[in-house]
């Protein structure tokens, strides 16, 4: 039977009741707690915390230099990190990131080593580079409709061979050392590499908190010497990821181009200008990456960044991304970053086989997509 | 209804697509305060038209009268900020996103931190429950996903934000369609508030009885024309049905639609 039609009288009554629905009020508190990204995130970090306190509790792995080590792993990760989860969640992804790290490295040492241009400016060109090839990347994307994915991939390679070639032409290898004899005293330089609260730390090993070296030339110095620049970049990169998402009206715009590109169009949100944003993003957290990895090593590779980008991509779905778009959180990222960490630096700790992490890796790759699967069906109450 | 002067007044607007004539003359007007349904069976170009109204498309003949001057809109953008507001029942919604951030997407309100500007989530909630409420839907919680809600409900936010954001038209195309019995009842009575509150309604559907439980005028598109425009008590329920099936008696039409065929 087809619809009856609302009788006149109801309408012209003012005092309308409204329309509540009683069902909706049986939603246990817990179960909204649970509806969260980070769920799982945090559950698998918790996990792998007891995991590993019980298997190599003994093994120095949660002492001042354990947690340094896989603190450092995990920031790494972190950092790549925070750009994917931003630009998955705006709709896309970015294959290209490791080859941007190998890329970005590469400058940044022709530039200094064998050009002679000052450490910081090399830097700045070599973020300048980046970015601007990330705009193209969203460009790209926007332009011709096709999705990130082969765009990216096409990126991946154009980025890599580009590398290895350039590399190869000015220095006829691969591998380009001196970057941090070149750096020596520069401003910039000093931003990415190094540590910072050297006092503090110093005084923890005076008063034996932390354990110092008794021989040797840096007798007396504490055996962490302070917070590396790296976990300072990936802390920021967090809060500040975290603060735009969730805070800020461009990041409800982030949220809009990933959930429903048209409709957040027809209500005005500069999708396009948004997306090619968070592919920029993506490049400078890249770049990041690349240039705290420089500065550490004191050079640069043509082959580094190897699988980064799916390393950073199963760090964001761990955190509870779709990889959709349009739903995800970055201290859930973070949190996957942290987990992949502990996992890869505790498997080595506790003497396990090393191959073991990979077997480990897609475990829990395909058991946080079921997790995400079933919160998104919880969100959106589909139906079917 | 009094004879006040149309806020929109659409004129012998036609629109083609390449060889297909979509809209060969249409003209149609709304008025603040009414509900103008527009009917028609499926092709008959009733969402090509509104997308002429909406700035979507450009006629290729015809004039847009607002508020009685001539109007071109380049773009939705412009229809907007104009004051007409569209609600398209498949892309109004995104649905993981909560009830607060769908009302207030593209237009946020926010407040001022040092040189840092963020979303003003309390005064957003607090609106967004507020309008909500005025529209006769009480939320659980403005945090709550917008997947969570129900057809009409969602219709209702789409509804509510356009309301909220100064719409002086309000074009719905087919918000029924999809809906139970209850849940199209909550529309129409929506679609009532909306009238009562002097916005210009324009409601596009398939259904008769939808049309004639909140219409105060009807017109009737048949293959990219209209077959007339008829205010409500001069037309009935079962002669409306009729005239969408076909028109096949035309000429018993014409007599009861009072000429305007
Ligand atoms: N972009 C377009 N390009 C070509 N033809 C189009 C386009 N949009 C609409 N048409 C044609 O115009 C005619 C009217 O379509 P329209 O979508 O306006 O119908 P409608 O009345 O909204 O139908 P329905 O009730 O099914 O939604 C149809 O024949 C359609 O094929
Ligand atoms: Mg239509």
């Amino acid at each position: 039977m087809d619809d009856p039609g609302l009788p006149e009288r109801h309408f012209r009554n003012s005092g309308i009741p409204t329309v509540t629905d009683e069902r909706l009020r049986q939603v246990s508190p817990l179960r909204r707690a649970l509806v969260r990204p980070e769920l799982g995130a945090i559950c698998g970090a918790i996990l792998v915390f007891v995991f590993f306190f019980m298997i190599a509790g003994d093994s120095g792995m949660f002492g001042p230099e354990g947690v340094q080590n896989w603190t450092v792993v995990s920031a790494q990760f972190a950092i790549i990190a925070v750009g994917a989860c931003l630009l998955m969640i705006a709709g896309e992804f970015d294959l290209s990131v490791g080859s941007m790290i190998g890329f970005t490295g590469i400058v940044v040492a022709i530039l200094s080593v064998q050009w002679g241009v000052p450490t910081w400016a090399a830097i700045l060109i070599a973020f300048a580079l980046s970015m601007a090839i990330g705009a193209l990347n969203g460009i790209l994307v926007i332009r011709t409709g096709l999705p990130s994915f082969i765009v990216s991939l096409a990126f991946l390679y154009i980025l890599r061979g580009l590398t290895i070639w350039l590399s190869i032409l000015t220095t006829r290898q691969t591998i380009i050392g001196g970057v941090r004899d070149a750096a020596e005293g520069d401003w910039l330089a000093a931003l990415f590499g190094g540590v910072i609260f050297k006092g503090f730390f110093q005084w923890l090993g005076d008063i034996g908190v932390i354990d110092t070296f008794s021989r040797g030339t840096r007798a007396g110095q504490p055996v962490v010497e302070g917070i590396p620049m790296l976990v300072v970049w990936a802390i920021a990169l967090i809060i500040f990821g975290h603060i735009l998402l969730t805070r800020t009206k461009f990041g409800n715009w982030i949220f809009a181009a990933g959930g429903d590109a048209q409709a957040a169009r027809y209500v005005g949100v500069p999708v396009n200008r948004v997306k090619i944003l968070m592919f920029m993003f993506t490049a400078f957290c890249a770049s990041v990456f690349a240039i705290c990895q420089v500065m550490e090593f004191g050079s640069a590779a043509a082959d580094r960044g190897l699988l980064k980008e799916f390393e950073a991509i199963i760090c964001v779905v761990i955190g509870g991304a779709l990889l959709t778009g349009g739903y995800g959180s970055v201290v859930g990222a973070a949190l996957g970053a942290l987990i992949f960490g502990v996992v890869q630096q505790g498997l080595f700790f506790s003497g396990a086989e090393s191959s073991l992490f990979r077997v480990f890796l897609g475990t829990i790759l395909i058991m946080a997509v079921i997790l995400n699967t079933y919160i998104r069906r919880l969100i959106t109450g589909e139906r079917g | 209804m009094t004879e006040t002067q149309p806020i929109i007044e659409m004129r012998d607007i036609e629109k083609h697509f390449g060889p297909v004539i979509a809209l060969n003359g249409v003209s149609f007007d709304i008025r603040a305060g009414e509900c103008h349904c527009l009917l028609g069976d499926n092709g008959a170009g009733k969402s090509t038209f509104i997308k002429t109204m909406s700035g979507v498309h450009k006629p290729n003949a015809g004039e847009i009268l607002f508020e009685g001057k001539p109007l071109k809109f380049d773009s939705p953008r412009d229809a907007m900020e104009a004051g007409i507001a569209t609600v398209y029942q498949d892309l109004a919604m995104i649905p993981l996103m909560s009830v607060t951030r769908n009302f207030w997407m593209g237009r946020e309100p926010e407040f001022r931190f040092g040189p840092l500007r963020f979303i003003d989530f309390k005064k957003a909630n607090r609106i967004t429950m507020e309008e909500m409420q005025r529209m006769g839907i009480h939320l659980r919680e403005p945090e709550q996903a917008v997947g969570t809600l129900s057809g009409g409900e969602r219709q209702t936010v789409a509804i509510a934000r356009a309301v909220h954001f100064g719409a002086k038209v309000l074009i719905l195309d087919e918000p029924t369609s999809a809906l139970g019995v209850r849940q199209t009842s909550n529309v129409l009575a929506t679609i009532d508030r909306v009238r009562k509150e002097g916005i210009g309604v324009v409601f596009i559907t398939h259904n008769v009885r939808h049309a004639h439980a909140v219409g105060d005028r009807f017109t009737v598109l048949n293959r990219g024309k209209t077959l007339g425009t008829a205010a409500r008590g001069e037309i009935s329920a079962e002669e409306l049905q009729d005239m969408m099936a076909g028109g096949q008696e035309l000429a018993e039409l014409e007599g009861s639609l009072g000429g305007t065929v």
